[in-house]
């Protein structure tokens, strides 16, 4: 019996994570069919917009300032074990642009957004407003978990955008001020080295993070426990949730762009 | 008008409902008691299709409640929360007049709000509440809101749940008033669930007690001091001694 219990145990937990596979499915599905099915609740979209985009603007510039600044530091210091410390613009661009852009926005959205998503909502399922919502006849994947999930799938590509510049211009402000590179030629060199599909790809993985962070948001939210501590369980479970398949998706969609 | 036809409802190994049947008339204020825990709020909740209950049929007006129109079912019901459940982000006249500001029921603005307005006055609330927060009153004045979001769209059905929970004798009296004078001018029919004895007068057409997941005991508010059933005696008298354990 005790042979078998390490086996059971593991059976349990792949059981487990296949039925959380299927719920989180199940929920994706739900919120993709409501997002081209009317009403459509354009108040609570523009809210979230406001919420998620416009507020989200000074973490993502300073997280994206400091690490183009730093990024700058590092490539200068290493490539110079090389002789190849004029690398700095080209290496800064792509490292943000293609890498550290996308991913750090996209985990500073997943600390800020799905935290604050998860907890409203888990608080909401707690004291009762979403069965509120139901009875007053609004759907609550319509209502709270549609504009969400819209808001930072179109907001979050240009948040990256502004990411990507800053870091950049953190880069660019480093090597310029403390590196002693030329203005304008470490301009010239980002502006020639960068390529449209590192741009797009950009952009397009924003856009997928947001989904991922808002989407995660909603659902450990809606599927809060009870009391103060499910609400506790559901940010943290929310924000680790968000942050790995981040990373995960980041990987794939890596996988996809530049593998050729 | 509702009629539960042995519900039965288990949460894993939890059976809370073990086969209830309840019957409540048009017009008839019907006052659910029981225990904390016995159920009473999950067959209010199946009624909505907020909790979905395992076997048995639930009928409005004769039509099962898992067929026909959803929006146009619910939007026949009223609904008093135990917490009011007001929504933080929203006014409080934007709580009372959600139903009227979005969906089937969708109104102009302005005209949602002087109905709003209309129903906070009929509560005992002054039009100055209208542009408050909820965070910003106290129990007593968000369970009013929650009562005028309830009758805002002047429902045929309206549920309340623990109208008095958490609230002063005085404050207790007149949300009892309120509800009763509410239900009795727009001549809907009340469910309330309570396990408050002054509600219960205040409220009550009919009573029905719901222990060990089914209706002990119902009948009249004027038999209920008459019965002899144990249950009801023991729950009416808040006696330790008697079949319902003191410990739960």
């Amino acid at each position: 019996m005790k042979l078998t219990a390490p086996l059971a145990a593991l059976g349990r937990a792949v059981l487990a994570l296949v039925a959380a596979i299927g719920r989180v499915s199940i929920f994706t599905a739900n919120t993709l069919s409501h997002i081209v099915r009317g009403p459509f609740y354009v108040r609570e979209l523009l809210g979230s917009i406001i919420q998620i985009g416009y507020f989200s603007l000074p973490v993502v510039g300073l997280t994206a300032f400091f690490t183009g600044g730093a990024l700058a530091l590092q490539i200068f210091a290493g490539g110079a074990r090389f002789n190849a410390e004029a690398v700095v613009p080209q290496i800064v661009a792509i490292g943000m642009v293609r890498e550290l852009g996308p991913v750090l926005v996209g985990l500073m959205i997943a600390a800020r957004v799905t935290s604050s998503v998860a907890a409203e909502i888990a608080t909401m399922k707690v004291t009762e407003q979403i069965d509120a919502l139901v009875t007053l006849s609004t759907n609550p994947t319509k209502y709270l978990t549609v504009p969400r999930v819209v808001a930072a799938t179109l907001v979050m590509p240009i948040l990256v955008g502004v990411g990507d510049i800053i870091g950049v211009f953190g880069g660019y402000l480093v090597s310029t001020q403390r590196l002693g590179f030329n203005a304008s030629a470490y301009l010239q060199n980002t502006v020639d080295f960068l390529e449209f599909t590192d741009i797009s790809s950009s952009l397009l993985k924003g856009a997928v993070f947001g989904f991922i962070a808002a989407l995660m948001g909603c659902y450990y939210g809606m599927n809060s426990a009870r009391g103060a501590q499910g609400v506790g369980q559901a940010t943290k479970a929310a924000v680790v949730a968000a942050a790995v398949l981040i990373l995960a998706a980041n990987f794939v969609l890596t996988e996809v762009f530049f593998s050729a | 008008m509702i009629t539960l036809d042995n519900i039965h409802k288990s949460f894993g190994n939890n059976h809370v409902l073990r086969g209830v049947n309840l019957h409540v008339d048009r017009g008839e204020s019907m006052v659910i008691i029981g225990g904390s825990g016995t159920g009473k709020s999950i067959t209010i909740k199946s009624v909505l299709g907020l909790v979905k209950h395992d076997s048995g049929s639930i009928t409005v007006d004769g039509q099962d409640i898992d067929t026909g129109d959803r929006d146009a079912f619910l939007a026949r019901f009223g609904m008093l929360f135990q917490g009011g459940a007001l929504f933080d982000s929203l006014s409080v006249w934007q709580n009372v007049a959600f139903r009227l500001l979005r969906g089937s029921l969708k109104r102009p603005k302005d005209e949602a709000r002087d109905i709003a307005i209309e129903k906070l006055r009929r509560v005992g609330l002054t039009a100055d509440v209208a542009d408050r927060f909820p965070s910003e009153l106290s129990g007593g004045m968000q369970k009013r809101v929650g009562l005028a979001r309830a009758i805002a769209t002047n429902p045929e059905i309206i549920f309340f749940d623990e109208p008095t929970t958490g609230l002063d004798p005085i404050m207790s009296g007149v949300i009892n008033d309120l509800i009763r004078e509410i239900v009795v001018e727009m001549g809907a029919t009340a469910v309330t669930i309570t396990h408050d004895m002054t509600s219960v007068r205040a409220i009550a057409d009919k009573v029905a007690m719901l222990h060990n997941g089914v209706i002990q005991w119902s009948g009249p508010v004027s038999e209920l001091d008459a019965t002899d059933d144990p249950f009801v005696r023991q729950f009416i008298t808040g006696s330790a001694d008697g079949p319902i354990e003191a410990i739960r």
